[in-house]
């Protein structure tokens, strides 16, 4: 009987060597118009402000989705304005104060549209899945995303702990412009 | 006899493996050719002392044993011939051991005794192609082409080796050995054909999912050629003519294409994917994994997870009528 539990825990053990699959075909994002997205708290009319939906769990809880989002955060060089995380001539991405909304659809909504006073649109030049991809990558900066998935790893020196070491914390919708963001007076 | 007929019907169609375009015991140049030499060396003596220790062993098991007096009888005479016969086979396994150290140290110093050559090439290690910029003193004539390397014939090439991901390995067995390529140092290498040819090399070392999909060509041509050749590639892509290609040219700079690829002459200026601008001259592309044509470059535009799972260049959803001028827009690219 010992035995037979014995081979049996073995087995469930096994179970465990799979954490997840890589989809190099990643789940299909809708079209942007079937993806509505709240770009303000405010709006016209008496009815409250839609919220962005919970698409692209998918991408958050993917460990794969996620080195890649980081791959491509250096390749594509949002670094360029963002360094690390930390800001430079871009807002900090690494704190917990989201200018535009800190859902990951409110990200996917600003590297695909730009926002006012610098970031650039993608639209059309990157590929919406690799835009999910980066977008949930930018919330794993802030560990928005599930400690096992959050990549581990650094290959540079970096200035900050790797994602996956970094303290959950909430996101915090509105913050504030930063001086360098907001539009001469 | 019967018994090994089948065995040696195999043996000559085995040996037919050995030739072709990726084989260190078919070798094309000096480098390739000492360590062939060294092989073939290293195999002769030791098939030699394999033959003769499995005869003594044979002997020494069909010898009729001589009648002894008794276990604890000593025999001085036969003692005294066995310890010379030990000795004898000690001295001569000593021997062999140093004097096969003395031919690979001397392999070896003839390998990497010059780092010095008129052409140096900077070969980097990407997942998984292979970026090649040839350098020159004039940074005008100097130019990044990817996953083909183009050399004079007879003349050494140097190759610096670097890595931008993970470990690699660069090997061309007709030409030379393996080298690792290691990220944060430069190894190098250098190499020489001594026939024109091409001489097909891939990654050694596994580096990911697509390793297996990591192969380079090595293109010798004679000099003059090979000077034609390194002119078309310093020279910017040409303008398209006709209206099909220029679509091609739209398509290509409005769409993702534009974010990692190169293709001087145009706007497009990525630098994390293979530069573009003489594309339609190479043999293969996706690194050795399909041959070059148009058809192939719309498979791999259209489904590159599908032909190469896991590779870098994702999927982009065109529409149907834009792979049209967009292939042929690439394929002109020469």
């Amino acid at each position: 009987m010992r035995r037979l539990v014995a081979i049996a825990a073995a087995i469930a053990v096994l179970s465990a060597c799979e954490r997840e699959d890589r989809e190099f075909r990643p789940p299909p994002v809708g079209t942007e118009a079937e993806a509505p997205v709240t770009l303000s708290s405010i709006a016209p009319g008496t009815g409250p402000a839609e919220r962005p939906g919970e698409m692209g769990q998918a991408y958050e809880e993917n460990a794969y989705h996620l080195s890649e989002g980081k791959r491509l955060f250096t390749w594509f060089n949002c670094k360029g304005c963002h360094a690390n995380g930390g800001g430079g001539s871009g807002p900090a991405l690494m704190d917990d104060s989201w200018i535009y909304g800190g859902a990951l659809l409110n990200v996917v909504q600003t590297i695909r549209e730009g926002r006012p006073n610098g970031m650039p649109s993608f639209r059309g030049k990157i590929p919406e899945e690799q835009i999910m991809q980066i977008a949930a990558y930018v919330r794993s900066m802030e560990r928005q995303v599930p400690q096992d998935a959050a990549p581990g790893r650094n290959d540079d020196l970096m200035p900050r702990p790797s994602e996956h070491r970094l303290p959950a914390r909430p996101a915090v919708p509105g913050g504030t412009v930063p001086p360098s963001g907001q539009a001469p007076q | 006899m019967r018994c090994c007929r089948p065995a040696l019907v195999a043996l000559p169609l085995t040996l037919t493996g050995c030739t072709g375009w990726q084989s260190s015991l078919d070798p094309q140049g000096p480098q390739a050719d000492t360590l062939a030499t060294m092989f073939w060396v290293f195999t002769a003596i030791l098939a030699l002392v394999w033959l003769l220790t499995m005869a003594a062993l044979f002997l020494s098991l069909r010898r009729a044993r001589a009648e002894r007096a008794g276990p604890l009888v000593l025999e001085p005479q036969a003692e005294r011939s066995m310890t010379r016969a030990v000795s004898a086979a000690v001295a001569f396994t000593a021997a062999i051991v140093i004097a096969l150290t003395v031919v690979s140290y001397a392999a070896q110093r003839a390998l990497f005794s010059s780092h010095e050559a008129p052409l140096t090439l900077l070969v980097k290690g990407h997942q998984w192609w292979w970026e090649v910029t040839y350098e020159d003193g004039q940074p005008s004539r100097r130019f990044t082409t990817a996953n083909e390397i183009h050399v004079p014939v007879g003349q050494p090439v140097l190759i610096k080796l670097q890595s931008s991901d993970v470990i690699h390995s660069f090997w061309v067995p007709s030409l030379a050995g393996k080298m690792d390529i290691v990220p944060g140092r430069e190894n190098r290498l250098v190499i020489e054909a001594s026939k024109d040819g091409i001489f097909r090399g891939q990654c050694a070392e596994f580096c990911g999912w697509q390793h297996a999909h990591m192969a380079i060509a090595v293109v010798a041509h004679p000099a003059e050629e090979f000077e034609r050749w390194r002119e078309n590639q310093i020279s910017a892509a040409e303008p398209p003519d006709d209206p099909l290609r220029k679509r091609g040219m739209e398509i290509f700079l409005s769409r993702p294409c534009v974010m990692c690829h190169q293709i001087r002459g145009t706007p497009a200026a990525g630098k994390v994917a293979p530069d573009l601008t003489h594309v339609g001259s190479r043999l293969h592309i996706a690194a050795g994994t399909l041959p070059n044509s148009r058809g192939n470059l719309a498979a791999w535009i259209t489904d590159p997870q599908g032909i190469k799972p896991g590779a870098h260049m994702p999927l982009m959803k065109l529409a149907g009528d834009e792979i049209e001028p967009l292939t042929r827009y690439l394929e002109g690219l020469r």
